[in-house]
């Protein structure tokens, strides 16, 4: 097999490909160079790399700064986040395995209720919801953040869930059975430990979901207390408009988080959004 | 949960997949239940109701209306331009991304020493939160932006050009950064795809060579079918609802020019308090999101 060698045609395309993913990593670089200039040079935009003078003063600025207070947005966004993960966690895989282990008419129902629920037009719900927390002086609270993103992720976990689960082996849990085990001390101990895969792919896809998420915060949560770092750099660009070394010091603060997450869940997160080929 | 009766021909199916004597009680899957069914079906249907309703949101009563929202809304210069830029911008970018996503997935397939590498890398973009990226880019392509200045730089100073606040050029600023963002999402939905692919298919069309063009378009491009699916209907989705992107860049702006249909439900609902009106373009949006998702579904399955 000629055409599996690796030829100079082969290498002349690795080193155009490696050009091209440096070019689509300038923004990245941007980044990291703009938050660590001073504001003459951001403004000036000479954009000078390497770094001479890294300018720590534009994150301290920015992290407990009048008007600023990303410290806290960071704070919002992280409490949030892991709510929501911990939440759609316990109650999907619980949800999914009472569905993809016990047939019947009731569960398919439940089934098609949820999947369904994935294309479901939540911007729809978004003024009903919004009044209905308002209602409740949800708004403006984690709490709310919280149910709110249950709600909407719910579906894509139980539809991850199911799959995984109904394709596992169910032999741990008929022998834990035999042994007389109670139904959730099975689930708790055994299934939940086993699907642990699952439990990853989908942490990974709802954390990376409420993260990123700018609509739903910028609706429930502008101008209280708790407003997370989208939002917190929303109203930064507002008011500092012309002080772009601010602003870039909180879009560091937004996006390393990320990038770092994003290098060490690369796998389940890859999975969570190609899972629905093979079917 | 009660299993089906133990025994009868009927509950073969059933007992097929349950577990004898592991008794689940229904109940576990109602916590889960109730959020799903309040947001993705309660609020969705007390959503439609307002379309057709004058409420703006402090009145006791929602005032039925009939259409008159929907009249209003086609008559509305901003919304009909929402409209417009909502499909300019989802149909580009699905085109665009699903073209470098195929790019890059033939590219990177095989062979390349530093495949992993160059594949995050190109896929990085999509993980990151849409508004912070989007301001990045908003410094690039601004006036005195690294863009322009780059432009100076090579001699083409007559190539610089107010990207972002010429009301011609606004709107594919905001194509740039959903093109960056979603091509390595189609490149790792086609990277999954090639790999229930025979090898032999995949090289013939391998861009390691010229002529194989017509090997991708008969032999390959019919076996990654499943693939293509996934690949255009989860953007189009994504960018029907674009709002990050267009606050980050131009804020609708200039002048309203690149206003989106989800911009315009967020300025109408919460902005200006009219939730009748605002409810009314978010059904507009979502029969948008409906009619497109179903023809590209009906299409994509014919083939």
């Amino acid at each position: 097999m000629s055409r599996l060698k690796y030829r100079k045609r082969t290498f002349a395309r690795e080193a155009l490909m490696l050009l091209a993913a440096a070019l689509w990593w300038v923004p990245f670089y941007l980044v990291v160079a703009l938050s660590l200039q001073d504001n003459e040079a951001v403004t000036e935009r000479s954009l000078a790399l390497p770094i001479t003078h890294p300018e720590l003063e534009n994150f301290k600025e920015a992290w407990s700064g009048a008007g600023a207070n990303l410290g806290r947005g960071l704070l919002s966004s992280v409490i949030i986040t892991l709510s929501s993960v911990f939440v759609v966690v316990v109650l999907g895989s619980l949800a999914a395995y009472t569905i993809a282990r016990h047939a019947s008419r009731l569960n398919n129902v439940l089934y098609v209720t949820f999947v369904l629920g994935i294309v479901m037009p939540y911007q729809l719900g978004l003024i009903p919801a919004f009044i209905a927390l308002r209602e409740l002086g949800l708004v403006g609270s984690y709490a709310g953040m919280v149910l709110l993103y249950t709600g909407l992720e719910l579906p894509t976990a139980i539809f991850l869930y199911a799959g995984f689960i109904r394709a596992f082996p169910r032999e741990y849990e008929e022998a834990a059975l035999v042994d007389g085990a109670a139904p959730f001390r099975v689930y708790w101990r055994i299934v939940f430990p086993l699907i642990s895969p699952i439990t990853a792919t989908v942490a990974v896809v709802t954390a990376l979901f409420v993260w990123n998420d700018f609509f739903n915060q910028l609706v429930f949560l502008a101008g209280t207390d708790n407003q997370t770092l989208p939002v917190a750099i929303y109203g930064f660009v507002g008011e500092f408009a012309t002080q772009w070394n601010y602003v870039f010091a909180g879009v560091v603060i937004s996006i390393l988080p990320v990038l770092v997450f994003f290098i060490v869940t690369q796998k389940q997160l890859v999975r969570g959004f190609t899972g629905g080929i093979k079917s | 949960m009660d299993s089906a009766p133990a025994g009868t021909g009927g509950a073969v199916q059933a007992t097929r997949r349950t577990i004898p004597g592991l008794r689940l009680s229904r109940l576990w899957a109602l916590p889960a239940l109730i959020p799903v069914f309040l947001l993705r079906y309660l609020a969705v249907g007390v959503g439609a109701y307002y379309a057709f309703t004058s409420w703006n949101g402090v009145s006791v009563q929602a005032d039925f209306v009939g259409l008159a929202n929907f009249r209003r809304l086609f008559s509305d210069e901003v919304a009909r331009q929402a409209v417009w830029n909502t499909l300019l911008l989802s149909s580009t970018a699905v085109i665009l991304s699903n073209v470098f996503g195929m790019l890059l997935a033939l590219s990177l397939n095989r062979l390349l020493r530093t495949r992993q590498l160059l594949r995050s890398m190109f896929f990085a973009p999509f993980a990151m939160t849409p508004l912070a990226v989007s301001y990045v880019w908003a410094y690039i392509l601004d006036y005195d932006g690294l863009l322009n200045r780059t432009l100076g730089w090579v001699g083409l100073s007559s190539w610089r050009h107010a990207w972002i606040g010429d009301p011609d050029t606004a709107i594919w600023t905001i194509l740039v950064v959903l093109v960056w963002q979603l091509s390595g999402l189609c490149m790792i939905i086609y990277l999954s795809g090639l790999q229930g692919v025979p090898e032999e298919v995949i090289e013939a069309s391998e861009l390691d060579g010229a002529g194989q063009f017509a090997t991708f378009r008969h032999v390959l491009l019919p076996l990654l079918n499943p693939a293509i699916v996934v690949a255009v209907a989860l953007p189009t989705i994504m960018t029907l609802r674009v709002f990050d992107q267009v606050i980050g860049l131009t804020n609708g702006g200039p002048a309203q020019a690149t206003e989106t249909l989800a911009t315009q439900v967020y300025r109408q609902s919460f902005v200006s308090g009219d939730y009748g009106y605002g409810a009314a373009i978010a059904l507009m949006l979502t029969v948008v999101i409906a009619v497109v998702s179903l023809a590209q579904i009906f299409i994509l399955r014919r083939r």
